[in-house]
């Protein structure tokens, strides 16, 4: 296996990839860990003339923590994210997802702007994206833009960046206190792509259930928020005939697909049995369990 | 047989990019090797530096045969563009072994009979050998969760996870 010919240029600044982008004028892709582009290349599901190396900028690689959230540099590597204590700390249901990235291997190279930018159906980052809320920051040589992760996701593999675009951060809000996260993933073999996962986080006061958040991945061309099953939970203790019901919004809300790892209804199923695990786990965590 | 085409016409040509020249210090020697920019690591090491100790299984980051350490992380060689790598430092299988005594992992595997066709083997040792230097791999468990990037078509694993902890028990 081969990648077609193309050429190289290492950028040492968001402001000379950009540039290099530019002057392609389409035909020009970015190079940040490689561990999807370079398939893509030697499957010659893309043919561009040029590549932009941005793993020598200096400073696009950080985790920083601010009052009310956490800002992650693109090129942050799957690694610093999965043993960021600061993550594990402020947001844990992204540590506990990290581990089901690919494998360390995999994970010493691929970068958080490369998973998002790429746009894999089954991939966690996207999901975990949407679930907690994040925006992006967005550069090109006409400026900067930030697009809420909810609206990012077109279609399988199609995100809302042009060709010119560079991602360069990614912002998380920090969770309210007496949150609680469950984490649940269905894949063949660990470190595989998900089959389907859910990821869930309720903030709990006075017994009942204050905000409620469910993210769905594997289960579409694009992660999921389901919007309608998380309204259910608001303002009660969770319980079995809730969860069941909540499940059930779930299942409505999502149009999974046959494909060769699983059939849509198989993916149906998985997705409210992996809610019913999340939703609780989240629950017992709100209460400050384990 | 139909006869053979000139080798490509002007009317065909495809612009080829010039080659780029990068600097790498391969098992503790520098080398400089002039290379197309889609050269990946992995087969710069295997058809530029003879080094065909690094085995290639899928060449799209499927098997984790092609594992080598750069700058001391483990990766995978067949994702990555030696380009992207100039100034690095990379050791491979041939690499392990210092003044003719095998790396631990290295003996541990032959202890432990961890291998079979031996095709893996080169991929798994330096998996394990960035394992190792993690660090985060204390029980059976971890380190099979931790080495699930490099498959064993010969189904050695219980024996990789034996040899890999007795080198954890000796270090
Ligand atoms: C065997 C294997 C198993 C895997 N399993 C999983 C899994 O279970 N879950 C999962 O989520 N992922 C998985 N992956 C994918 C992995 O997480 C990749 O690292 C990730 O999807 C892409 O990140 P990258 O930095 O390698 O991006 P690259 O491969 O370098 O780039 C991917 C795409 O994003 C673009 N891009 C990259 N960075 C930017 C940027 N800053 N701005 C704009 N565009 C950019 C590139 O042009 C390209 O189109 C797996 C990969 C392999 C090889
Ligand atoms: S050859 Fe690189 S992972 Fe299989
Ligand atoms: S020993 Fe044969 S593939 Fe592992």
């Amino acid at each position: 296996m081969k990648p077609p010919v193309f050429d190289y240029i290492a950028a040492t600044s968001t402001d000379m990839a950009v540039a290099a982008l530019a002057a392609a004028g389409g035909e020009a892709k970015i190079i940040a860990g490689g561990q999807s582009l370079m398939p893509m290349l030697s499957f010659r599901l893309l043919r561009p003339s040029l590549l932009v190396d941005i793993n020598r900028i200096p400073g696009l690689a950080y985790i920083e923590e601010a009052d009310t959230c956490l800002r992650i540099g693109a090129l942050t590597r799957h690694f610093q994210i999965e043993t960021s204590p600061v993550i594990a700390r402020h947001l844990p249901v992204l540590s506990a997802a990290m581990t089901h990235v690919a494998h360390l291997a995999i994970r010493n190279r691929g970068t958080i702007g490369g998973s998002l930018s790429h746009g894999d159906p089954a991939a966690e980052l996207p999901m975990i994206a949407v679930l907690l809320d994040a925006t992006l920051h967005i550069e090109s040589v006409s400026g900067q833009r930030a697009v809420r992760a909810q609206d990012f996701f077109l279609d399988a593999l199609t995100v809302d960046l042009d060709s010119a675009e560079v991602l360069a951060e990614i912002i998380l809000p920090k969770l309210p206190p007496n949150t609680g996260w469950g984490f649940e993933e269905i894949a063949r073999r660990h470190g595989d792509f998900a089959i389907a996962a859910v990821a869930a986080t309720l903030t709990v006061s006075d017994g009942s259930i204050r905000q409620a958040r469910i993210a769905l991945t594997g289960v579409g061309p694009t992660p999921v928020r389901a919007a309608a099953a998380e309204t259910l939970l608001i303002g009660h203790a969770l319980e079995n005939k809730l969860v069941e019901s909540v499940a059930r919004a779930v299942r409505a809300a999502i149009a999974p697909e046959d494909d060769l790892h699983a059939s849509a209804d198989y993916r149906r199923h998985l997705a409210g049995v992996l809610t019913d695990r999340a939703l609780h786990a989240a629950w017992r965590r709100a209460q400050g369990e384990p | 047989m139909a006869p053979a085409k000139p080798h490509q016409s002007a009317a065909v040509a495809i612009p080829v990019p010039d080659k780029i020249s990068v600097s790498l210090n391969v098992n503790g020697v520098d080398v400089q090797l002039d290379l197309a920019p889609w050269t990946t690591l992995l087969d710069a090491l295997r058809d530029r530096l003879n080094l065909t100790g690094t085995k290639k299984g899928c060449d799209h980051g499927q098997c984790g045969a092609c594992t080598v350490l750069v700058d001391g992380r483990r990766i995978v060689s067949c994702l990555t563009l030696a380009v992207m790598k100039d100034g690095s430092k990379v050791t491979t299988i041939e690499g392990l072994a210092k003044d003719g005594m095998l790396h631990p992992l290295q003996q541990a595997f032959i202890d432990h009979d961890a291998f079979q066709c031996g095709y893996c083997t080169p991929g798994q040792i330096c998996s394990a050998a960035g394992l190792l230097a993690e660090g985060r791999a204390k029980t059976a468990d971890e380190i099979r969760e931790l080495m699930s990037g490099n498959i064993c078509r010969c189904g050695a694993y219980p024996n990789i996870v034996a040899a890999i902890q007795q080198v954890m028990g000796h270090s």
